[in-house]
Formats: structure tokens, C-alpha cells, sequence
């Protein structure tokens, strides 16, 4: 039986692309294998140790598509399909995960439902088995569905004041205004109150099908063995998902919102206009965000608000792109006294990226960093399945390990400085601070 | 005998929640045969040890370096002292400028950071494999060479005392778990906050941070740990080109004051308005690996597992599945420390559950452990679960790393790490029994409790929106 690609009509091929590491002394071959059934999904062979792990997404399943009223859906969800499937009670579900050191959760992102597994290779049958019932026989039983709604509910209680939450909500609110980004992933209590076991069910019919389904895979298992397991886990399926579609979405930015909190440190996030992951100029604002904040103590932002004036801990700034959105955002948290100064020095970094770009040397720095610590993520296999599935979302392509680099590298001085130009927006930032910050705040 | 986690310890650069939850995943591992990492090691003349874990997956490394010293090791008034010198670490020497080290190791496609607990101080770099050298001739001249001024001490000043508004202040539950650990040891130095108190880290100077440095940092009292794609006789001629050179230094030894006997079970009450869920947790004392009875040790950390550890463990069983009165609960004990170690539980009440009856219904469950004991069911389960801990470690570039500087810091050896699995395996069901007898001691044991004000929470503007976005392939 072949369970690999059939680039070649009546032969058993994998494709792969390799992707030759700095020192040319390694290399890591993504292939992709295609079951009997049609289940896709791309491997990183890797048997170092005997483990494999499996990530995979549910596109477009995440919690933008709870209905009104049913918010923390997907959430509750992601929660209750490990707690019991097929004739296993959650106890009995649980104790075959936890006695054979099987890992499987599931995690409800705004975008899509996502699942990770990993396991032992002498628990390979087992695993995949629990993870096929989750998918597709979960049983929600009431005692399950009561401890886990107590669990989330436990979770927002302890959200309501927590300083970082506060600032994340009233950003995203502030910014997304009626579309489904403004609304909470965990719901709130009204709604996590209210959901049932046939909301459940009927996610479960609608979310999880072969059309919306993509799957990395890393370790110890070869394309061979891989295939018949893709169909045991996934074959079931249905083959549409059958979900709302959620709009694209320009966020308004530009407002400054404080919520009053008695602690002696003031949280602040912000955010402003991003560019998508599929632009061309992405590599070039990737770059640049690196030089202005994603660069740790390479950074404009750490050397200006912690190096030279010690007014905080952590700075930083990153591109945030969601399917129907893009943003780039930035968090410091500051005295109360001094969060003022923190955002002014934030701001005058934001404008002068804007007029003046970047150096050759800042620009050479980025690119060797970027470029070198590239190899850092090959060093554990949780990574490497992740980003398979990345990689397929995306659409990068199965080469896109061995071109990454060279995307990096290919970007110009004038390229940063002309994207620096388009795209910081220090006029039109959103700022929330949560705190009880003293003086004037602006952005 | 996990490996630290970073919830007692302290980054110079702030860690991301999946580091944070792949560090915590590791615990100390296995292999059916004895071996866990299968280290090499080498003690230079000058006595410091260099230990080596070999792992080809990708042609990159980690370099640790780990001082035995750490907070406990601190004067009394100077609290943070050993955390404020890990930061001023990167603060230059004749050759490299201030703030320069952590930006070269950038420009060479490495990452780097650095963290303190009460035993130790550690510093790593993961780099490409030809930029090993680089690395470490770094590593070694700010052992030997650290140069301070008031300059750049002072800024570094007010950024710890941000970290701790960031990491202690603004969180109402590590502040109640600095007030336990105040409280669990009456003479210990572990009682102190890692981080300092917030009135002696106002007062640290760069001759308290020279001073240190001076005191404790010296080949003799460090430990340098690679693991990646190099073999021994790349690194060792490596080491002791920059470290080898390094003159042995007049370090202190650790002078510990012994913990007194303990006679009354304390409880440490706080609300706090930005709490939203009360919840409680209690730390026993606990023997380690290099405490008296340390023989309990490896008992204790199959407890640790059968009890509180995941959806199945018997604690979370009897009060968040059966009784319903918990939503959850947990265990967690680290017995690698220089002297003692805690036993530590927490549960959250489910509903609006009060905590006193939450207690009650913990303190039934210890009951009937002391009473009943475990089962040869419930052990064996453990050991396997803690036996394959050891596959998902190896996995890890530097799991391996961690677990064996950790260890070697506080004094263990490698024979020690290497021979866990049979320690773990040869546990019977009456030594766990015993051990929870022994630990669990009411006297030598702080409770928890924190809460919203009188009256309830102050009400906020509705649940959380995680910041999930920015996940993509970059």
C-alpha cells in the first residue's frame, strides 16, 4: 500500500524539499505524505529519540466564529474533547493519556482550532486512537462539561483584574469596534454559563472536517507508517466544515485609553496599522521591527527606555497578522510616575523610523541575526511539527525552509527605509495603559 | 528532580509563556538503561568542571556557565544582590563596551540570557557551532575582568526594581507567595525574595555588586555545561584556552544557618483588590537531595506525581472530580537545593466555594494518605510517567544542560543525574508512605490563603482577550 504523494502516476514518491542548514553539515527534508484516504499532511523524519509529535489546525474554526450569545464557544470546546470520547468517561480518557505519557490538547485561537500531540513511538497506536475519539466521538458528559465550565470560569474571574488582560481587552475592543476580533476568545460569564452539550456537538459537526484540516508531523515515524495513521485519526471526517465566514477588517486606530488600577506600575500595550504576512515588503517590515523593537537588547526600543534610562524591565514591538487583520503592536510596562516618559521615548523611536529608516550597519546587524539564529528552532520537535502547519497555512511552500534565509537577505536598505516610510504610523496609534499613570499621555 | 522553573527564578530579559511551559514540561529524565544524558566530564587544573552533552540533531550549541552562588548565599540588607550582579554582567569589560555582549552574540545568530535562583546564577548563549569560540572567550573575560561605574550600575538599578513591580508587585499572588516563603523559613535564607526586597534594592551600590563579584566568581566555583554538536575534543581544548587561563580564585564557602526546630503551623491571609479568584496553597518543609533524610528525596517526588500531578493524580480526583469542591489542584516538589526543599500543594475552590471548606477537604485527603498510604498501582504508574519524562528531556537541546548545571551547583554529581532512574525505580510503596508521613508535619508547614476584599472583587470590564495573534512562520 502507498501512502505517499503520487507525483508520478503508479509510483510510491514523497516529495520533499531539503533545507540545508548554515553549516551545510545538516539538513532537514520536509515531505509530504498523502494517505490512501486523501488525509495530507507534511513530516520532518527525526529519530533521534523515539517521539513524534503532531500538530494540526482546524481553519478558519477558532472563536471569531462563536455566534452572539455563545461566546467561548470554540474555548469550551477545545476543553471538553480530551474529557471523554468513544466509551472512555474522562477519567478513563485522562488515565490512558497520563499512564502511557501521552500529551493531546487543543486550544481555541481567534483564527482556527488547533490540536497538539505527542507521544512516546511505543504509545504511537494508542495516541493516535484517543486523538481520532476526541475528534470524532466526544461525548460530553455533564460532569465534564460542569468541572470544565467551573475551570474557565475561574479563569475569567481571575482575567477581570489582572492588569495585562485588562490592557489586551480594551485594546482589542478599542481597535475592532463590532467585528468578532473585539470579542473574548473565553467569552464571559453570561455566555460560558449558558453553553450546552448540543452547542458542542453541533461545533463539533461543523469545525472539524478533511477540507479545513492541516497537519505537521515530526520524529520518529517514517512517511510509510505515517499514511494508514492519517486516515485512523482523520479519516472519519466529514469532508466540508461547514462555518461562518468572518469578514476582513480595518482596525481604527489612533485612540488613548487609561483604565484606572491601583498598582504601582503601569501596564501599557500599543498598536497601529500592520501589513500582511503575504505582501512583498514583509521581509522589509520584518526587518525593521527587528531593529526598532523585536531585537531584544538589539532593539532602538530597549536602548532607549531600558539601557540608558532604566525605566523598564521588558520593551518591545511585533508584527501581529491574523487572517482578517494585521497590526503592529508594542508593550512596556513603567512606574506609574514615569509611563509617560516611557511612551514619549516609544514615540519619538516610532517617528524617527518613519523619517529617517535604518543604517547599513543596523540593517547588516538585523539580517546576521535573523539569519543566523534561524538553525535555533531546529532543536526540538514541538517546534518543527508547529511549524509545518505554519508553513501550510500560509502557503509558503514545502521549500520555504531552504529559501527563508535568502528572503531575509534579499532585503535592501532602500527597501526598510521605503516600507518605514508607508508603513509606521505614528499619527494613528492606539494606546491603553492600565495603571494609575501620572502626567500627560501620549502617543 | 525537575529542573527549575522560572517561577523561582529570575531573567534578565523577560520569557515568553512557551518557554516558560517548555521548561516547566522537562523534568528530570531516563533511558531503559541506566543512563540519563550520557554527560562527558573534565575538570580543569584550575578546578572548574566542564561537562558536555552531545546532541547532532542541528549544528548549533548552548554554553551555560553556572556560579555556585545565589541569593541565599547573600548578607543580610543586600537581598538581590546576586540577582542585581547577574544583571551587571552585561554591563562590560576592558575589551567589550557596556551592553555590548548580548548585541555581538545577536550579530552572530545567537540568543542569550541569564537567571538567578536561591543556589545558583547561570548565564547561556545558543549559537551556531562555529560561533562557540566567540562565546565563550566572552564568557570567560567577564568572569575574570567585569569592570562597573556608578554610570551604568545605577540605570541597571532602576530596571530590577521595574522587574519586580513587573514580576512581584503588580501580582498579587507572588506577592503572598514571598510572604509564605518568609514565613516557611524562620532562619534560612531561602525565606528571602529572590529579587530582593524593595528596600535594600534601593540601597545595592556597585561596590555591593564589585564585591560580590569578588567574593563568589572564579573558575573553581563554576561549571561550564555545552550541550549540541561538538564532541570533547573539539570543546575541551576550547575550555581551556579561555577558561583554563583563568586563575583559581580565594572564593567564600557557603555558610548556612541551620532551620531551627519548628513548633506551630503559620497562615498567611491576603486580599487584595486585584484578585478575582481566591485560592490556596501551603509549603511544607521538605528534605533534598543534600538535606537530612535525604533518603525521602525519591519517595517524595513519586508523591509529588501520584497525588498531584495531572487530571488523574489522586487529589485531583477526589476534589475537583468527585467531591466537585475544587476546579483544581496540584503538587509540585524540587528536591535539588544546597539545603532544604519545600513540598508545595495549591487548589482553587470551584464556584464560590470558601476556602476554609476547601482546606478542610485537602486536609481529609492528607489524612487519609497518612492513614491509608499509597497503592502498588498508583506507584508504578508514577514511575513509569516519571521514567519517560527522560525521552522528552533528551529531545530538548538544553534540558539536558539545565538539569545537570542545576544539579551540579548545589553540590550533587553526575554519577547523581545519571542514576536517578534506578533511585526512582527502586522506590517502594511503604518509603512513599513513610516520606508522606514525614512531610506532611503541620508544625514545619505554612498555609495560604488569597482572596478578594471584603465584599467581593472590585468588578472589572469582563473577561480576557489572550493576544494570541502574531504566531505565523516568520
Amino acid at each position: 500500500m502507498n501512502y505517499f504523494t503520487k507525483h508520478i502516476a503508479g509510483l510510491t514518491v514523497a516529495a520533499f524539499a531539503t533545507f540545508g542548514l548554515a553549516s551545510q553539515a545538516k539538513a532537514v527534508e520536509v515531505q509530504e505524505v498523502v494517505s490512501d484516504g486523501g488525509i495530507r499532511a507534511w513530516l520532518i523524519e527525526d529519530h533521534l529519540n523515539p517521539l513524534m509529535t503532531m500538530d494540526i489546525a482546524f481553519t478558519g474554526a477558532g472563536a471569531s466564529t462563536d455566534p452572539d450569545g455563545k461566546l467561548g464557544l470554540a474555548n469550551m470546546v477545545s476543553g471538553l474533547i480530551d474529557e471523554g470520547a468513544g466509551e472512555m468517561d474522562s477519567q478513563t480518557f485522562r488515565g490512558e493519556m497520563e499512564n502511557r505519557s501521552i500529551s493531546l490538547s487543543f486550544d481555541a485561537g481567534r483564527d482556527d482550532f488547533a490540536g497538539s500531540l505527542v507521544t512516546l513511538t511505543r504509545e504511537r497506536d494508542t495516541a493516535i486512537d484517543l486523538l481520532r475519539l476526541a475528534l470524532s466521538e466526544p461525548r460530553f458528559d455533564d460532569e465534564a462539561i460542569e468541572r470544565i465550565r467551573a475551570q474557565i470560569v475561574s479563569g475569567l474571574k481571575s482575567a477581570e483584574n489582572d492588569p495585562r488582560d485588562i490592557a489586551s481587552r480594551t485594546f482589542f475592543k478599542s481597535i475592532f469596534g463590532d467585528h468578532p476580533y473585539a470579542r473574548p476568545v473565553s467569552g464571559n460569564f453570561d455566555t460560558v454559563a449558558s453553553l450546552n452539550a448540543n452547542d458542542f456537538r453541533g461545533f463539533v459537526r461543523h469545525a472539524f472536517a478533511k477540507d479545513n484540516l492541516i497537519i505537521g508531523v515530526a520524529g520518529d515515524i517514517t512517511a510509510d507508517e505515517l499514511g494508514p495513521l492519517l486516515d485512523e485519526a482523520f479519516g472519519s471526517l466529514p469532508d466540508h466544515a461547514d462555518l461562518p465566514a468572518i469578514a476582513d477588517v480595518t482596525p481604527t486606530f489612533g485612540a488613548v485609553d487609561v483604565v484606572e488600577q491601583d498598582i504601582p506600575q503601569s501596564q501599557a500595550i500599543w498598536g497601529q496599522k500592520g501589513i500582511k504576512r503575504t505582501d512583498p515588503d514583509f521581509y522589509a517590515a520584518y526587518v525593521m521591527n527587528y531593529i526598532l523593537g523585536g531585537g531584544g537588547f538589539s532593539s532602538r526600543l530597549t536602548e532607549e527606555v531600558r539601557e540608558k534610562r532604566g525605566l523598564a524591565y521588558g520593551v518591545y514591538s511585533y508584527l501581529a497578522d491574523l487572517d482578517h487583520a494585521e497590526m503592529m503592536m508594542g508593550g512596556v510596562a513603567t512606574r506609574n510616575d514615569a509611563i509617560g516618559q516611557s511612551l514619549s521615548l516609544i514615540s519619538t523611536e516610532w517617528t524617527k523610523m518613519k523619517d529617517t529608516g535604518v543604517s547599513q550597519e543596523e540593517l547588516d546587524n538585523a539580517k546576521s541575526y535573523l539569519t543566523g539564529a534561524f538553525p535555533l528552532r531546529f532543536t526540538s520537535l514541538g517546534n518543527l511539527s508547529g511549524m509545518l502547519v505554519g508553513m501550510q497555512k500560509e502557503d509558503l511552500g514545502m521549500d520555504f525552509l531552504d529559501r527563508r534565509n535568502s528572503l531575509v537577505d534579499a532585503v535592501t536598505l532602500d527597501d526598510v527605509n521605503r516600507v518605514a516610510g508607508e508603513l509606521m504610523d505614528p499619527a494613528n496609534v492606539t494606546v491603553t495603559v492600565v495603571g494609575k499613570p501620572e502626567g500627560e499621555l501620549a502617543f | 528532580m525537575k529542573i527549575p522553573t522560572l517561577s523561582v527564578m529570575f531573567a534578565r530579559m523577560p520569557v515568553t509563556a512557551s518557554m516558560l511551559a517548555a521548561v516547566m514540561m522537562v523534568m528530570m529524565p531516563h533511558l531503559s538503561q541506566a543512563a540519563v544524558f550520557n554527560p562527558q566530564t573534565v575538570t580543569l587544573d584550575n578546578g572548574m568542571q566542564v561537562v558536555l552533552v552531545e546532541n547532532h540533531r542541528a549544528p548549533v550549541v548552548t554554553q551555560m556557565v553556572w556560579y555556585k552562588v545565589g541569593s541565599a548565599d547573600e548578607q543580610p540588607g543586600i537581598s538581590g544582590i546576586a540577582h542585581f550582579l547577574e544583571h551587571l554582567m552585561f554591563k562590560g569589560t576592558n575589551d567589550i563596551a557596556p551592553g555590548d555582549f548580548s548585541k555581538i552574540v545577536a550579530r552572530n545568530g545567537g540568543n542569550d540570557n541569564a537567571f538567578t535562583s536561591w543556589d545558583y546564577t547561570g548565564y547561556f548563549q545558543n549559537i551556531a557551532r562555529d560561533r562557540l569560540d566567540l562565546v565563550m572567550k566572552m564568557e570567560a573575560d567577564r568572569m575574570a575582568n567585569l569592570q562597573l561605574s556608578d554610570d551604568v550600575v545605577l540605570p541597571e538599578r532602576d530596571v530590577i526594581i521595574e522587574e519586580r513591580r513587573s514580576r512581584i508587585d503588580n501580582n498579587p499572588g507572588a506577592l503572598l507567595g514571598e510572604q509564605m516563603r518568609a514565613a516557611l523559613y524562620m532562619a534560612h535564607p531561602y525565606g528571602r525574595s529572590i529579587i530582593g526586597w524593595m528596600n535594600e534594592m534601593e540601597q545595592l551600590s556597585t561596590k555591593d555588586a564589585l564585591d560580590f563579584y569578588h567574593e563568589w566568581y572564579a573558575p573553581n566555583n563554576a561549571i561550564l555545561v555545552v550541550a549540541g554538536d561538538i564532541t570533547m575534543d573539539e570543546l575541551l581544548p576550547m575550555a581551556k584556552k579561555y577558561y583554563g587561563v583563568i586563575p583559581r580564585g580565594d572564593v567564600s564557602t557557603r555558610h548556612r544557618v541551620k532551620e531551627p526546630v519548628q513548633h506551630a503551623p503559620r497562615k498567611v491571609t491576603m486580599r487584595d483588590p486585584r484578585v478575582g479568584q481566591a485560592s490556596m496553597s501551603r509549603y511544607y518543609l521538605a528534605p533534598s537531595y543534600n538535606s537530612e533524610n535525604a533518603a525521602d528525596a525519591a519517595p517524595l517526588e513519586l508523591l509529588s506525581e501520584i497525588i498531584g500531578s495531572g487530571t488523574t493524580s489522586r487529589f485531583f480526583k477526589a476534589l475537583v472530580v468527585d467531591q466537585s469542591i475544587a476546579s483544581s489542584v496540584g503538587t509540585f516538589y524540587d528536591p535539588v537545593a544546597v539545603d532544604l526543599a519545600s513540598f508545595g500543594l495549591y487548589a482553587v475552590p470551584r464556584g464560590d466555594g470558601e476556602l476554609a471548606d476547601l482546606e478542610k477537604a485537602v486536609d481529609e485527603q492528607i489524612a487519609k494518605l497518612k492513614t491509608d498510604g499509597v497503592t502498588e498501582d498508583e506507584l508504578d504508574r508514577a514511575k513509569q510517567k516519571l521514567l519517560d519524562s527522560a525521552v522528552f528531556a533528551r529531545d530538548s537541546l538544553s534540558a539536558g544542560a539545565r538539569v545537570l548545571g542545576q544539579s551540579l551547583a548545589v553540590g550533587l554529581t553526575v554519577d547523581q543525574v545519571e542514576s536517578w532512574p534506578d533511585r526512582i525505580s527502586a522506590v517502594t510503596v511503604d518509603q512513599v508512605n513513610e516520606a508522606a508521613k514525614h512531610v506532611f508535619n503541620d508544625k514545619q508547614s505554612v498555609t495560604g490563603w488569597l482572596m478578594p476584599p471584603e465584599g467581593g472583587p472590585v468588578s472589572g470590564s469582563g473577561p480576557a482577550i489572550p493576544l494570541d495573534s502574531g504566531g505565523g512562520v516568520h
